[in-house]
């Protein structure tokens, strides 16, 4: 390539990725996505021949900006109905592993 | 089978009480039992919800009430958009057992409107894939051979119509998820403008590319959906806020075209039979007064790198939210683990390959130091892309080409990612330029002797919906390639 987009992942590279994507993969996982991600990559490459140089990014089609609505209270989601499909709830509140307190990094 | 009415043909029998809404129903029903068999289409009938439905139509015209444009039109919903109180499960393990607490736009309108929805229809797990292949709960065969794939995302929703289970279904459009499986089914498949349908309700993919939109048997049916889900919504702020024209009267009208054919969409790699389509398309439009040019859409060579960019990161962030706290699949941590491993965990046993795939690939160009090399610079291709849409149109009212280069594939046949990616070589361009798109059938093509579908696709500017109906229309009445049915 012609210009700095990098193509070749390094095995590192991925299970940094994968940590900043919050997901957890094994190792075989992990090399089987920097095979495959190397390769869309090395595709995703070829947008180098173009000259981008002066071209303002593009995020949405046409520009929109936003709308803003009228600050009308109204119904929100039923909360019985929103508990039912937590996977871990007490009482009123969904449950969760201890977020605070304790040694960094335990539950 | 015998073929099934279409929706318009569906609602006026019933609003003339030659048949009721139940039976159209029961109609359906029995043929998802006795012909699903194969083709695996749907994932959930809610046969009980859609009972009720049909009676309330049925109670409606008894009572002298109208009963909306859909009158007891049963239809299929694809897994990802949500229903009140029905599960959704976007085709993924980590939406196992979710049961909505609200509705899509777009269902909600077609239930007021009078349609009866019968259930769920398979896709690719969170509408990611070209083959319905990466649904975590089995693949959808093609009608016209089972062993091969109906296309994707929404496989299960053309298969369904294709198989004449349900004279319609819904389903949504990312780079191509609605036109490629109407192409490789034989039906077909409109893909919006960007906002021109509400995505409320749409479980988001790529935010600023994603569409719901109808496939059916021909263009008038999909024309009467559109007039019910077509419209401002302010649950969506990215919803085009005019209102829309009557689709089925643009039908009608007869107006000298300019249509154009992009030199980059007649490819050799394009199998004889996608070509043939084209070829007879352009010979029936000109034959009916169009003026037939060639046009450069020269980006077609890198759209697939744009639109791979841009979907992943806009889905990489879009699927942060499934994180095993709220709702969904929550993995199992042991004692002294965080709540990060919950996360992680939860998400690595959730999602599928593919899926992982595309938050991985996603999640890097975001991530620092490979913004500007690839996010910023697939953004900046965007513009290039719309930018040439805007000059070609110029030139011309709408674009004809092949929707794929070829027709249906074996179920397992693609196995490498960026290999199936190139399915989608014509389709990703509307979405990236946020115009409509639809895919009509353009007869069979004749594989290892067997006949398969091919779709061809006609584009036109924003909002052009109405020249898309009205040029697929014509060219569907001149060529009958619409009646085609695996069924026989």
């Amino acid at each position: 390539m012609t210009d700095s987009t990098p193509s070749a992942l390094s095995l590192d590279e991925t299970r940094h990725v994968a940590k900043l994507a919050r997901l957890q993969l094994s190792e075989e996982e992990l090399e089987s996505c920097r095979h495959d991600l190397t390769a869309i990559l090395d595709h995703v490459a070829t947008l180098g021949e173009l000259d981008l140089q002066d071209v303002e990014p593009m995020a949405h089609p046409g520009d929109r900006t936003n709308r803003i609505d009228p600050d009308e209270p109204e119904a929100s989601l039923d909360a019985a109905q929103v508990l039912a499909i937590a996977p871990a709830t007490e009482g009123p509140f969904i449950a969760v592993p201890k977020v605070l307190g304790g040694d960094e990094g335990s539950a | 089978m015998s073929d099934l009415p279409g929706v318009i043909e569906t609602a006026s029998a019933i609003k003339a009480g030659q048949t009721t809404a139940i039976q159209a129903l029961t109609t359906c029903l029995e043929r998802i039992e006795s012909g699903d068999g194969e083709t695996h289409a749907f994932l959930r009938v809610q046969a009980d919800a859609a009972k009720q439905q049909a009676e309330a139509v049925d109670a409606a015209i008894k009572a002298g009430n109208d009963p909306g444009p859909l009158a007891g039109v049963p239809m299929a919903i694809k897994d990802n958009i949500v229903m009140a109180g029905r599960e959704t499960n976007c085709g993924s393990r980590i939406l196992e057992g979710y049961v909505s607490p609200y509705e899509s736009t777009a269902t909600e309108r077609l239930e007021a409107a009078g349609a009866v929805l019968v259930g769920t229809v398979r896709c690719d797990e969170f509408a990611m894939g070209s083959s319905t292949e990466h649904c975590a709960f089995g693949a959808v065969g093609n009608p016209w051979a089972t062993d091969r794939v109906p296309g994707g995302s929404s496989g299960g929703s053309a298969a369904a119509v294709a198989r004449g289970l349900v004279p319609a279904a819904l389903g949504s459009d990312t780079g191509g998820s609605i036109r490629q499986p109407a192409a490789l089914c034989g039906v077909t498949g409109l893909k919006p403008s960007y906002g021109r349908v509400s995505r409320w309700g749409l479980v988001a993919f790529g935010s600023s590319l994603d569409c719901i939109g109808p496939l059916t048997r021909n263009v008038a049916d999909a024309a009467a959906i559109m007039n019910v889900i077509a419209g401002p919504d302010r649950r969506d702020s990215t919803s085009v806020d005019t209102d829309p024209p009557d689709y089925l009267a643009a039908l009608q009208e007869q107006k000298p075209l300019v249509v154009g054919i992009p030199r980059q969409h007649r490819h050799k790699g394009n199998h004889p039979a996608a070509e043939a389509a084209v070829e007879e398309a352009r010979a029936v439009l000109e034959s009916q007064g169009a003026t037939i040019i060639e046009v450069d859409l020269k980006m077609t060579d890198h759209g697939i790198a744009t639109y791979y960019v841009v979907a992943t990161a806009e889905a990489s962030s879009n699927l942060a939210r499934f994180d095993g706290i709220r709702y969904g699949r929550r993995a199992e941590i042991n004692p002294g683990e965080s709540l990060e491993d919950l996360y992680a965990r939860s998400r690595g046993e959730g999602f599928g390959p593919e899926v992982r795939r595309r938050i991985m690939l996603g999640t890097y160009v975001l991530s620092a130091g490979y913004y500007d090399a690839y996010y910023k610079k697939a953004l900046q291709a965007r513009r290039v892309i719309h930018d040439e849409y805007k000059s070609v149109f110029q030139k011309c009212d709408v674009l004809l080409g092949p929707t794929t280069a070829e027709p249906a594939f074996g179920i397992g046949e693609i196995a490498d990612p960026l290999t199936m990616y190139l399915c989608d070589r014509y389709t990703v361009g509307a979405n990236i330029a946020g115009i409509p798109a639809i895919s009509i059938p353009g007869g069979l093509a004749e594989v290892d002797g067997i006949k398969l579908p091919v779709g061809v696709q006609l584009q036109a500017p924003f909002l052009g919906e109405t020249t898309l109906f009205r040029v697929a229309h014509q060219l569907q009445q001149a060529t009958g390639h619409h009646e085609l049915s695996p069924t026989g």
